[in-house]
């Protein structure tokens, strides 16, 4: 039973952390219908901006947000390549994904991973020391969900203000932004921007549960992220008053399920990659078969 | 009177357009071609395919640039000036019923966001609830209903309820000119007379110039207060005033034979 809920513990923490990446995942894929790969790129980002900016004494928190700047930066220059210099929305996301490779041997010092053990991180600085020892034993599924609460309220809201409302049509008909006498590229970049954002914030996350930045956190992170927003949006889109950022994180916390009762099944780790191609393949055959996306793909 | 009132409101001078230029599929579609619109004015524009109809309502809206010459609005230069900026003066309601709206927003979404057409979109509430009864006021207007529906996606809607709504929203704000792109020539017969009719109404109400292409003779003829028959990029027909009002459609369909006599069709 024990081994259960320790089991479930991390399902549920490692679910949380990926949702925030499934989140911006689902802004730039479902919302401006871009498949982004720049993600790879911007996860491990996200990571190593936050052991740097950690070893170097900065708090852990202010930590987080330079981490989402950097992403949103880094999504920005996707959506200027795509946009601005016309090049393919694929390609543009490998460039960037190819570029961050470097930018983050930089930002570590050359290091493949750079650790910061024993600093300071949001799950042991702060406001945290003051929960109840109860709670503190579970302080990572605590604060990871209290993240992805926070992240999921945000981007509720903001989808629901005039830039917000902007961006969803910017995906649907772009057309429709020019008329309203917006530029659809500017508000595409933007989009990228915060799904980027969302994704570094992920790594972040992640890197200070494990106190460390691994520069190769970032492979496969397209796959996971998309598998979740296809599995989450695809199983509970008939539950109608949840909102797609929840079906998003649901999706993140059901994919991370899957993938640990492979393991506990027997499944050898490095067949991890190969069964999560697997899964995405599934999501995305049985979205084409429901014919939903098909429709949107004809409009 | 001012005396900017007998200046054109559009202008387009000395406009050269080619199509896949230096292949073999090039073709002049414009040579020198000089067309002025005036404030106040109801133009139908009609012609065969070719002929140049949708070009011309291209580049006034700047979808597309001229190879030469230049466009002007109330005088000033607007020939470089991007689609999207030329929107807050241009108002177009377009063929495909989808291209007017937002399938996923809601009437009232859609409403609101044309509503703040020339103001910044910031990250204030997306949706005034203060200009609800405005707005179902405009969709009243329409007497398809649509004032009970504001919370339904127009992706819900039916061509003619959408193409209905996409004239409420090109014309929410106000606009210097009306550009209708064939706009009921993918709707059913009662749609289409619907929203034909609807048009002519904003138009009439709201003091508006507009400029429709229609390939509806019956429309060309009925509607508006100039007609205009294009061929192979110039005007074969312009006629408005007491002219306009002569014509039938007996006329146009004979010079519209002859011309394609002439081209051998």
């Amino acid at each position: 039973m024990t081994i259960f809920l320790g089991q479930a513990e991390t399902v549920l923490r490692e679910g949380f952390i990926y949702s925030l990446m499934a989140m911006g995942v689902f802004i730039t894929y479902k919302i401006l219908d871009f498949p982004d790969l720049s993600v790879d790129g911007t996860f491990p980002l996200g990571a190593c901006v936050t052991a740097a900016l950690i070893n170097g004494g900065i708090n852990p928190w202010l930590a987080l947000l330079l981490s989402f700047l950097a992403g949103s930066l880094a999504g920005s220059l996707t959506g200027v390549l795509h946009v601005r210099l016309r090049i393919t929305d694929l390609l543009s996301g490998i460039l960037v994904m190819t570029a961050m490779w470097s930018v983050n041997l930089i930002i570590t010092g050359k290091s493949a991973i750079l650790q910061f053990f024993n600093r300071p991180t949001i799950f042991t600085w702060g406001v945290i020391r003051l929960l109840p020892d109860g709670l503190y034993r579970h302080r990572y599924v605590v604060v990871t969900f209290l993240l992805a609460l926070a992240v999921k309220l945000l981007l509720d809201w903001f989808l629901r203000t005039k830039q917000g409302l902007l961006l969803r049509s910017a995906g649907d008909n772009s057309q429709y932004v020019i008329s309203l006498g917006k530029d659809p590229g500017t508000v595409k970049i933007l989009g990228l921007a915060l799904g980027n954002g969302c994704t570094a914030l992920a790594g972040s996350v992640l890197a200070q549960v494990g106190e460390n930045a691994d520069v190769n956190s970032g492979k496969g992170m397209v796959v996971m992220a998309l598998a979740a927003v296809i599995m989450g949006t695809s199983l509970f889109r008939r539950i109608s008053f949840l909102r797609s950022t929840t079906m998003a994180v649901l999706g993140a916390v059901l994919y991370k399920a899957c993938l640990q009762v492979a393991l506990q099944l027997g499944l050898p780790p490095h067949y991890l990659k190969l069964l999560m191609a697997l899964l995405l393949t599934a999501a995305l055959l049985s979205q084409r078969l429901s014919g939903k996306k098909g429709e949107k793909s004809l409009a | 009177m001012p005396e900017t009132i007998n200046l054109p409101l559009v202008r387009l001078e000395h406009i050269c357009k080619a199509f896949n230029p230096r292949t073999v599929s090039e073709t002049d579609l414009f040579r020198d071609f000089s067309f002025s619109i005036r404030e106040g004015e109801f133009i139908s524009v009609v012609g065969s395919n070719g002929s140049g109809k949708t070009t011309l309502l291209n580049l006034l809206c700047g979808s597309i640039p001229p190879d030469s010459g230049a466009v002007f609005l109330r005088e000033r230069e607007i020939t470089r000036m991007p689609e999207y900026r030329r929107a807050a003066h241009i108002g177009r309601v377009f063929q495909d019923p989808m291209k007017g709206t937002c399938p996923t927003l809601t009437i009232l979404e859609n409403l609101s966001l044309a509503d703040n057409k020339g103001r910044p979109f910031g990250l204030s509430r997306g949706v005034d609830k203060k200009r609800l009864d405005y707005y179902k006021s405009q969709l009243e207007l329409l007497h398809l209903g649509l004032e009970d529906k504001v919370e339904l996606p127009v992706g819900a809607l039916s061509g003619g309820q959408r193409q209905a709504l996409a004239l409420l929203i090109s014309t929410m704000t106000p606009i210097d000119l009306l550009v209708l792109d064939e706009h009921t020539a993918a709707l059913d017969p009662n749609s289409s007379e619907n929203v034909m009719y609807l048009t002519d109404k904003v138009v009439r109400d709201k003091g508006l110039t507009a400029i429709m292409v229609t390939h509806n003779l019956r429309y060309a003829v009925e509607y508006g207060s100039r007609i205009v028959m294009m061929h192979a990029g110039r005007t074969v027909i312009d006629a408005a005033g007491e002219q306009k009002k002569s014509c039938a459609i007996e006329d146009l369909l004979k010079v519209f034979n002859e011309i394609s006599i002439e081209c051998g069709n």
